[in-house]
């Protein structure tokens, strides 16, 4: 199994680089097609008093006037030797960027999701097992609702639910103001953000496994189990659980590009300083560099995504062939 | 099966975590008076001067040589006393303050000044602000406590680009572009604040300069929060978060009570429509006078600003007092300008819009897509100009988009600057800068009365005589107006009340935000006793 595991990252590693290469030009390319100019935002408001002459000056010495061919090789053989280059929107290298905001950003998303396969499994599972009860048809009725409610909706209503109202969570930010960066306030700050974007992701696989799960407790196996008298606690959760466990850890790496998108969504109404909110920075900005790198991230979490949810697949079932 | 597990387990640790410190979030901006904590909804891109940081002055981590006293003068800060000029205001010579140092301990001398101001016109250094200094033509230090600047022209508003915040000369013996410099996040200047931390896009923390030259700020610690949505800023004042915020004045004044109070700062931030001086209609003149006259200012100011402006006729604001012209205005009088348009040939056609000769009465305004305020001002403009028969389209544009069809649209302009009216004025108005820049008169308007008077001014020294040729630029401009001004906005902030002293309420430039504000000055309040 172990080498089946192997030979499938490989694969998967040898399919990732050229895939990264080609999205690395697509942000270029598309970049230069877009109508935004880099200059205005290496101006910002100075732009409005300067002159002409001056902007063309800065724009020959900052090598915007260089064709995107050139820009992009500069950056890519940059890349790989190690220099990331420089962010125009944040006015510093663009590693520095990323070390600093990276972090957060995985520490959101690491526990939203986590959070939403909770929320997914316990409620899918509760509601197949007392099919039409009340339960099941509550979270029915409530995940079908969440799922039109885009992210930023509920992240503001739950600001003012739990903020505002209750005064139980702080707003916005990572830390209180002023204070340094601590495990307690950072937790404190990181759970309304982390709900949000958890309760966000969580409908479509609340709803997955509640399927899927209804359907494995109709399969000759647990209807056997069950009439073997087993204890129903038994029955749901070792036999009928497992079972409809394995299409949801693949669909778990599909909803990868939700969490991106939602986590952008999310860090900008909570004020959260990570990765996703220097997205849309660095679009408006046309800051090449940062964002090929922001893209790459993003893609490399897609495609990781979706390579876990296989191994997982292995490890949970034999029976699945690696890319078979 | 085993891994499986691993899995069940991690869950309960993750919603443990969550579950730790779920208290009730503490106010900490009630505690202790020696720190303060903002909230402000634009966070700088960079702490560089050289990138326009505190380039209207107040910059906090530095001083320039001279700074802006709150109300319309300068007075001295890292110059030991005023600027001395030669009769044709071209030499000017600063003597520098002793004894001050940089926040790194190094210390001031006419070394960094001649630094700071070489590498804002040298082109290697790619300075966003060059274009300020356009008639600086050398900088040179006399010894090490006096610098004298050369201009290429009698430039009488000279000090007015003395607010720069001057840099270490360490800092800038490279020429390189600055667009990744140590600078633009680690700034070191000789202000009343060091920065401590910026954590970007979450907030800035600075911490008072003891060895600063006018006196260590009792106000040791600043905090600001960077939260860009109005209305999470101010639902986390109401929650007693913050010591003071900036928000639109409508809902700042909702906010202000429960030991807030709500400010409002006049200003010389003004919106206009600047209007395209070729186009066959808004480049007539009759038009131009007619949308002047057919504009409510004060109808704009009461629905779009809660009241807190000043109708704006021309570009110099009362706050500027000696320059000020009063009678320089328009009345609001739609039926004279209807009457104007008629005598001008511009006859009211069958759906209500006027024609002359074929030519419809129509032009597009553009509006910065992301101002609000801006296209509320482009919507209450098209609205009273179609009241006396002229249609103007609106397009809310990018930014990227405008300097393609400034020569056939008008766009709706914002700026200003109390400090001297002339770098204000003459980019938006002498027919001299057409062409050299985006926003350098970008309607072409041409009125030989106005440039020549604006000249006047540039090269008047004494005070009285250089007001008077501001009058003149001001009564020619009505005479023959080529944008229309609508207002100068006020600025609005919510402050927490009875914790400090120490507030005087400034005149504004267009920058607003918490180094402005009630805090332009924060290094001199004092906690209330």
């Amino acid at each position: 199994m172990s080498r089946a595991i192997g030979r499938l990252v490989l694969r998967r590693t040898g399919f990732a680089v050229p895939v990264l290469v080609v999205v690395a030009f697509g942000v270029f390319v598309l970049a230069a097609a877009s109508p935004f100019d880099p200059v205005h935002q290496y101006y910002g408001v100075e732009l409005f008093g300067t002159s002409a002459a001056d902007v063309a000056q800065v724009r020959a010495r900052l090598g915007l006037d260089e064709p995107v061919l050139v820009q992009f090789w500069h950056w890519a053989t940059g890349v790989f030797g190690g220099d990331l280059g420089v962010s125009r929107s944040f006015r510093q290298p663009v590693a520095q960027v990323v070390a600093q905001r990276l972090p957060w950003t995985l520490l959101l998303t690491a526990t939203g999701l986590a959070l939403a396969v909770v929320i997914a499994l316990m409620l899918g599972t509760v509601a197949a097992w007392r099919q039409g009860g009340w339960i099941d048809r509550f979270v029915t009725a409530i995940g079908h609702a969440l799922e039109g409610v885009p992210p930023f909706v509920l992240a503001l209503l739950s600001i003012a639910v739990f903020s505002l109202g209750l005064g139980w969570l702080p707003v916005a930010g990572l830390t209180d103001a002023g204070a340094p960066v601590s495990f307690g306030q950072v937790a404190e700050h990181l759970a309304l953000p982390a709900l949000v974007l958890g309760i966000s992701q969580s409908p479509w696989l609340v709803l997955h496994v509640r399927q899927s799960m209804l359907t494995s407790l109709s399969e000759d196996h647990v209807i056997g189990a069950r009439a073997r008298g087993l204890a129903e606690s038994a029955v749901v959760l070792r036999h009928a659980l497992p079972t409809a466990l394995l299409p949801f850890v693949t669909l778990i790496g599909a909803r990868v590009p939700e969490l991106v998108t939602g986590a952008v969504l999310v860090e900008e109404v909570f004020s959260w300083p990570g990765l996703a909110a220097a997205v849309v920075t660095a679009a408006t900005a046309v800051d090449y560099p940062l964002l090929a790198i922001l893209t790459l991230v993003a893609t490399a979490a897609v495609l990781i995504g979706s390579l876990f949810a296989d191994i997982a697949a292995i490890v949970l079932d034999p029976r699945v062939a690696t890319d078979g | 099966m085993l891994k499986r597990r691993a899995l069940f387990v991690a869950v309960p640790v993750a919603l443990g975590l969550l579950g730790a410190g779920c208290a009730a979030p503490s106010a900490p901006g009630t505690g202790d008076p020696r720190s303060m904590l903002l909230a402000d909804g634009y966070e700088p891109e960079s702490l560089n001067p050289l990138l326009g940081y505190g380039v209207e002055g107040a910059a906090k981590f530095y001083d320039g040589l001279l700074a802006f006293d709150g109300q319309s003068a300068l007075r001295p800060a890292l110059a030991g006393e005023a600027p001395q000029s030669t009769p044709d205001a071209k030499t000017w010579t600063v003597k520098l303050r002793d004894g001050v140092r940089f926040h790194d301990g190094t210390p001031f001398d006419a070394e960094d000044v001649v630094a700071t101001y070489q590498a804002a016109i040298n082109p290697a250094y790619a300075s966003t602000v060059s274009s300020d200094f356009d008639m600086l033509a050398d900088v040179r230090s006399l010894d090490p406590h006096t610098v004298r600047f050369d201009l290429k022209i009698p430039y009488a508003a000279w000090p007015s680009k003395l607010m720069l915040g001057i840099m270490p000369n360490e800092q800038l013996a490279e020429p390189k572009s600055q667009e990744s410099s140590p600078p633009n996040t680690k700034p070191v200047g000789t202000g009343p604040y060091k920065l401590v931390e910026w954590r970007q896009g979450d907030q800035m923390t600075w911490e008072a300069n003891p060895g600063y030259w006018a006196g260590a700020p009792a106000v040791g610690k600043v905090t600001v929060v960077f939260a860009k949505d109005d209305n999470t800023r101010a639902q986390r004042l109401v929650s007693g978060e913050f010591d003071g915020t900036v928000l639109p004045p409508v809902l700042a004044e909702s906010v202000g009570r429960d030991g807030y109070r709500t400010v409002h700062h006049r200003t010389a931030d003004f919106r206009s429509i600047a209007l395209p001086n070729r186009h066959p209609v808004a480049g007539d003149r009759a038009v131009r006078l007619a949308l002047n006259l057919a504009v409510n200012r004060e109808g704009m100011i009461q629905a779009l600003l809660g009241g807190h402006g000043k109708p704006a006729y021309a570009p110099i604001p009362e706050s500027m007092g000696a320059n000020f012209e009063p009678t320089a205005r328009f009345d609001f009088d739609p039926e004279r300008a209807k009457k104007l348009l008629d005598e001008a040939g511009w006859r009211v056609g069958g759906d209500g819009i006027r024609e002359r000769g074929g030519v419809r009465a129509q032009f597009t305004v553009m509006y910065f897509a992301d101002d609000s305020l801006r296209k509320d001002l482009a919507r209450a403009f098209a609205s009273d100009a179609k009241a006396v028969g002229i249609q103007v389209e609106l397009a809310g544009v990018d930014r990227s988009a405008v300097p393609d069809r400034l020569a056939t649209d008008g766009i709706v302009l914002g700026g200003g600057n109390p400090i001297d009216p002339d770098p204000q004025v003459y980019t938006s108005l002498h027919s001299s800068v057409i062409g050299t820049g985006t926003y350098n008169n970008p309607g072409q308007y041409r009125n030989a009365e106005v440039d020549a008077a604006l000249d006047g001014g540039r090269q008047e020294v004494d005070q009285a005589k250089r007001a008077e040729f501001y009058k003149q630029a001001q009564r020619a401009y009505v005479a023959d107006p080529g944008l229309v001004y609508l207002a100068f906005i006020d600025h609005s902030y919510v402050m927490r009340d009875g914790k400090w002293s120490g507030y005087q309420p400034p005149v504004e430039p267009h920058v607003h935000g918490t180094t402005w504000g009630p805090w332009w000055n924060v290094e001199a309040w004092k906690p209330q006793a």
